[in-house]
């Protein structure tokens, strides 16, 4: 996969500080793409992150996720992928 | 919720919620205080991804329980009344019938709605009111730390069922949406499930109607939420989704019963009227009062007038009250009774101040008045020192506190004598205005008369007559 591909590709966002590593979403992600890290946040929570290849762009993990600001999820236009 | 950016479908917070948290503060002012894995916040982002979906953040109006999501009011940029335990039906009620724009979300816990305040939440189903109920059911009472809830499934453990719930001792799971279905009035009724994004996508649609409904002013919707408390149940993210899956759902079906909102019209109540005019024509007020003005030199006058009922207790208080007001105080009356029409005790507070009123109830009254025996021997240690006490004579001897001013007077036999025993309370009313006790005229007790018995020509004529006669006995023996 080149680097442009990927650049086109879906892809979650996770906010460390506001993740409160509770897995919902590593669960709920069919690609298995969402991994739980070792380190704490600064509030003292394990926080997820993306494996960095994978994402579809399904949205459960934004869904699933109790916190308004952890986890956002981008999808490039198709459009743009054409041009 | 879905939002265009640049060349970017992007799935992010609600506009219709906090960026920052600051009314929540702290060291993690951009995340809830809710606990890892909290269904409160799955659907928190539901609300406000509807919200702004339907553009109707300027309108909305969230009811904050008393629970987990007391605190609500942290995340959401609209309006917010936080409100006792169980009570957001009745407060609800109240914002969406005072203000008919806007749109009530009702957002409740099991232990809130469906414990302390099942009485409120059928009401108001029943009322049909014009609000959105998020029914959080987590079977159990999340903040005070696990105890079981109407809804905790049979055998589950709580720490107030340690051993599981039994029917036996605690009875069985209670189906809300079941019994509000029940109902005639409400419009939307839906189970949803908050265990996987498979199931949060579908509750999506059911948050977003139960709103649109509200938009349009439809009437009820109530959507009980099957949600996570992992901490109590103490669930990982597995444990929590088959929780929810496996068991909750076997009790509590996930499914739509009830949706009218193709058919239910814009509920419209009766207007009401609470402008000084209507209101002066409900309580006959408008006849022969002014507005009371302030005048810091009358200072607030206490009255209790005490007898049997039927005695004209009450309307002596009235007819003071309307002298008051007919001289441009400040007046308030205040009656007290028992359960019977006539025969038992009664009495009345009448307040007259130079200022506005701020309790009704004249606990030190500078004036009693006692018609019967049993008033004045409960009341006459309240008087104020120096005040004044009038009682009929009738009443005979009686022990009455020093340093206040006593006075047997004739009222009954004035008023025989004047012509009709029921005025002796006028009689009474024409000593209190001789003696001068109340600082108002002569003229504001007749205009008191005259709108106290509004256009009744004939007692108006003889209650002035006692009046004077009173006023005459008052003048010939007191002063
Ligand atoms: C009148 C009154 N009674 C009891 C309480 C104590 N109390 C606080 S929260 C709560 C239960 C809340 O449970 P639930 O409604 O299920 O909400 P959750 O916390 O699970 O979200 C109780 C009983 C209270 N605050 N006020
Ligand atoms: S959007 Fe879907 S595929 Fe991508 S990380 Fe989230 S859950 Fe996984
Ligand atoms: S669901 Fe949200 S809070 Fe939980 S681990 Fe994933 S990103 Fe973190
Ligand atoms: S106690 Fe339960 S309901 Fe309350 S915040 Fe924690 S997980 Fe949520």
């Amino acid at each position: 996969m080149s680097t442009n591909v990927k650049k086109k590709s879906p892809y979650p966002v996770i906010h460390e500080q506001e993740c409160k590593g509770c897995s919902r979403c590593i669960i709920d992600c069919p690609r298995g793409v969402l991994v739980m890290g070792t380190a704490l946040n600064d509030r003292g929570y394990t926080y997820v992150t993306y494996t960095g290849e994978g994402c579809t762009g399904c949205a459960n993990c934004y869904y699933t996720c109790p916190e308004p600001s952890a986890i956002e999820v981008y999808i490039p236009r198709r459009e743009k992928e054409e041009e | 919720m879905v939002q265009e950016i640049e060349n970017m479908r992007v799935y992010k917070r609600p506009e219709s919620m906090h960026e920052v948290f600051e009314r929540k503060g702290g060291a993690a002012p951009t995340a809830t205080h809710y606990c890892p894995g909290c269904g409160h916040g799955v659907l928190h982002k539901l609300i406000g991804e509807a919200v702004d979906e339907l553009g109707i953040q300027d309108r909305c109006v969230l009811i904050s329980p008393v629970g987990c999501a007391v605190f609500a009011y942290y995340y959401f940029d609209f309006g917010n009344v936080q409100v006792a335990h169980g009570r957001a039906p009745a407060c609800a009620t109240g914002i969406s019938r005072a203000r008919d724009d806007a749109i009530v979300i009702s957002y409740q816990g099991d232990g809130d709605l469906a414990s302390i305040g099942l009485n409120e939440t059928l009401q108001a189903a029943n009322r049909g009111e014009k609000i959105a109920v998020f029914f959080v059911n987590n079977t159990v009472y999340g903040m005070t730390g696990g105890q079981m809830a109407p809804t905790t499934l049979i055998g589950e453990k709580t720490i107030t069922c340690i051993n599981g719930r039994t029917a036996e001792q605690a009875g069985y799971p209670l189906h809300m949406c079941e019994i509000i279905n029940t109902l005639k009035a409400p419009v939307f009724i839906e189970r949803i499930s908050l265990s996987d994004s498979r199931h949060i996508k579908q509750a999506r649609k059911a948050v977003k109607k139960a709103l649109e409904i509200q938009r349009d002013k439809k009437g009820y919707a109530f959507i009980e939420v099957l949600a996570a408390c992992p901490n109590n149940l103490k669930q990982d993210a597995q444990g929590a989704a088959d929780y929810i899956n496996e068991k909750m759902a076997k009790e509590y079906p996930v499914k739509n019963f009830r949706d009218e909102s193709e058919n239910a019209i814009s509920v419209t109540r009766p207007k009401s009227d609470m402008s000084v005019e209507k209101l002066n024509e409900i309580f006959n007020t408008s006849d022969g009062t002014s507005e009371a003005v302030i005048d810091k030199d009358y200072k607030e006058l206490q009255i209790k007038i005490a007898g049997f009922g039927g005695q004209g207790v009450l309307s002596l208080g009235i007819m003071i009250a309307k002298s008051g007001s007919a001289a441009g105080r400040f007046t308030s009356w205040y009656p007290s009774y028992g359960p019977e029409q006539r025969g038992g005790t009664a009495n009345c507070s009448v307040i007259v101040s130079g200022d506005k009123i701020g309790s009704p109830i004249a606990y030190n009254p500078d004036i009693l008045v006692c018609l019967n025996k049993p008033s004045l021997e409960k009341f006459a240690k309240d008087v104020k020192e120096g005040g004044v006490i009038l009682y009929d004579s009738t009443i005979g001897d009686v022990n009455l506190p020093k340093n206040v001013k006593a006075y047997s007077i004739p009222a009954v036999e004035i008023a025989i004598e004047g012509g009709t025993q029921k005025a002796a309370n006028t009689a009474m009313l024409g000593v209190i205005m001789k003696l001068g006790i109340t600082r108002l005229s002569e003229k504001d007790f007749e205009d008191g008369i005259e709108s106290g018995f509004a256009g009744k020509q004939k007692l108006i004529d003889i209650n002035k007559k006692i009046l004077k006669m009173g006023a005459d006995w008052a003048e010939k023996n007191l002063l």
